[in-house]
């Protein structure tokens, strides 16, 4: 239901393109105009979600640990599983961020004969995800040759990295071949194991399809169905330059390209995507597992009006008195 | 109040990273650079139409490098059937033998770096 759903939206927004550009020749409204409002809409839901997850007060201190606490000095401590300082914090953030180590603990329980259950570890998610998640970083930086000019230098050397073995003319990227086979595991997985897919929704089928749409078309544009890059860069400078240009004849293929990269944009800030910006956000991971060194005070504590018994005998000194009962100040 | 300082320093940052191709150009100010391309031929045509050579030049070149080293093949019939020399000293440089003011014009601008002069000799125009 949510795959079909998926690969039938896809298919619209691609005729979307296709009718715009072809028929009505709305070359400045998917080349300027769309963009333009992906770019301020993915900023703007950005700002909003992070401040959304920001002032969501923690009432305590939740890390997620799998290390020793910090206690006595003879014992040791492990800072990284259980952080007990910022510099802690920031290496397990660091090393879940570049590394994605809590997806590397996933296991899977299987029953074998005997009965014996058994509990063993399963990779494949988390290299098909860092294979992904790192080429869309490469990817990323690459096309920034178009954005920029002069390009700077970092992105001519990872260029040079990621055409290394000079495949075919122009060079085939690995990057590229290891994003579409990464995301291609990444939706049969859903599709083949019975219960993920019985789990999977419209939102997990349709970003994924998305991103594959928009790594095949840029694929297509560079080695079999090639665009005119000089115009493209005219484009993207011209975007980047806030002085936006439509150049004759970049090509359907392009448009496409673009049109979906802005739908992704428009997509990420109010989707399961946004575990871009939630991964800093997580009280689980960003906080360090100091409960009994420093005191943690609950935000939405109400201030508790006391009466102390200074201000009682305040109150009533001279009836005290007259009573006879003992005062403590006279 | 510390948190929020953390999260604002950290928007800032992501804000900077993502809108890189804005301030960098800015910085930088050569973004409205455009490659001109100089043709000194006297040969009204190319070997293909220029649409075609525009974006098809390198395959063309790896099918000719191909055509010539692998299978000794040194003629080329173009589309409106007229034979050509496969050869990009004596057929290609003949016309465009200035690379910094014809090549390099977009392959600069593009960040593309052909693999032709490992083995040809750059033409003598670039020779300093």
């Amino acid at each position: 239901m949510g795959l079909w759903f998926s690969l039938f939206s896809i298919v619209i927004l691609v005729l979307l393109v296709v009718g715009g550009v072809e028929v009505f020749s709305w070359d400045s409204l998917f080349g300027v105009l769309i963009p333009y409002a992906a770019f301020v809409i993915f900023l703007i839901g950005i700002i909003y979600r992070v401040g959304k997850w920001a002032k969501t007060p923690v009432p305590f201190r939740i890390p997620t640990t799998c290390g020793q606490h910090k206690s006595h000095p003879w014992i040791k401590a492990n800072n990284l599983e259980s952080p007990y300082n910022s510099l802690g914090v920031i290496g397990r953030m660091a090393l879940e961020v570049l590394f994605f180590r809590s997806l590397f603990r996933n296991t899977r329980v299987e029953l074998m004969d005997g009965p014996r259950l058994v509990y063993g570890g399963t990779k494949w998610l988390w290299a098909a995800g860092l294979a992904f998640h790192w080429s869309f970083l490469f990817i990323v930086i690459r096309h920034l040759r178009f954005f920029t000019e002069p390009v700077p230098f970092f992105v001519n050397l990872l260029e040079g990295m990621d055409g290394l073995f000079e495949i075919s003319v122009p060079t085939f990227y690995l990057t590229d071949i290891v994003i579409i086979s990464a995301v291609t595991y990444l939706f049969l997985r859903r599709v083949v194991i019975p219960q993920l897919r019985y789990i999977s929704l419209a939102a997990d089928y349709f970003p994924l399809f998305l991103i594959l749409s928009i790594a095949i078309t840029g694929v297509l544009m560079r080695h079999f169905y090639k665009v005119d890059i000089l115009s493209v860069k005219e484009l993207a400078t011209g975007l980047s330059t806030l002085n936006p240009v439509t150049p004759e004849g970049v090509g359907l293929l392009f448009y496409i390209h673009l049109f979906l990269v802005s739908i992704l944009l428009m997509y990420l800030p109010f989707s399961k995507l946004m575990h871009m910006g939630g991964v800093f956000l997580s009280p689980t991971r960003n906080m360090a597992n100091n409960n009994r060194m420093v005191r943690h005070v609950n935000p939405w504590n109400y201030p508790v009006k006391v009466h102390t018994y200074e201000e009682y005998e305040d109150d009533f000194r001279v009836k005290m008195k007259n009573a006879g009962l003992p005062v403590e100040k006279e | 109040m510390s948190s929020s300082a953390k999260v604002i320093a950290g928007l800032i940052i992501f804000l900077c990273l993502i809108t890189f191709p804005v301030w960098y150009n800015v910085v930088g100010g050569k973004a409205s650079y455009t490659p001109e391309l100089k043709i000194i031929s006297e040969e009204k045509s190319c070997v293909e139409s220029k649409e075609f050579m525009r974006i098809e030049h390198m395959q063309l070149l790896d099918d000719w490098r191909n055509s010539v080293v692998r299978k000794n093949n040194r003629t080329y019939i173009a589309h409106n059937g007229k034979e050509h020399n496969m050869s990009l000293t004596d057929t290609c440089l003949k016309c465009h033998s200035n690379k910094t003011e014809f090549c390099d014009q977009c392959h600069n601008y593009l960040e593309v770096t052909p693999t032709c002069w490992n083995c040809h000799i750059v033409p003598e125009e670039n020779k300093l």
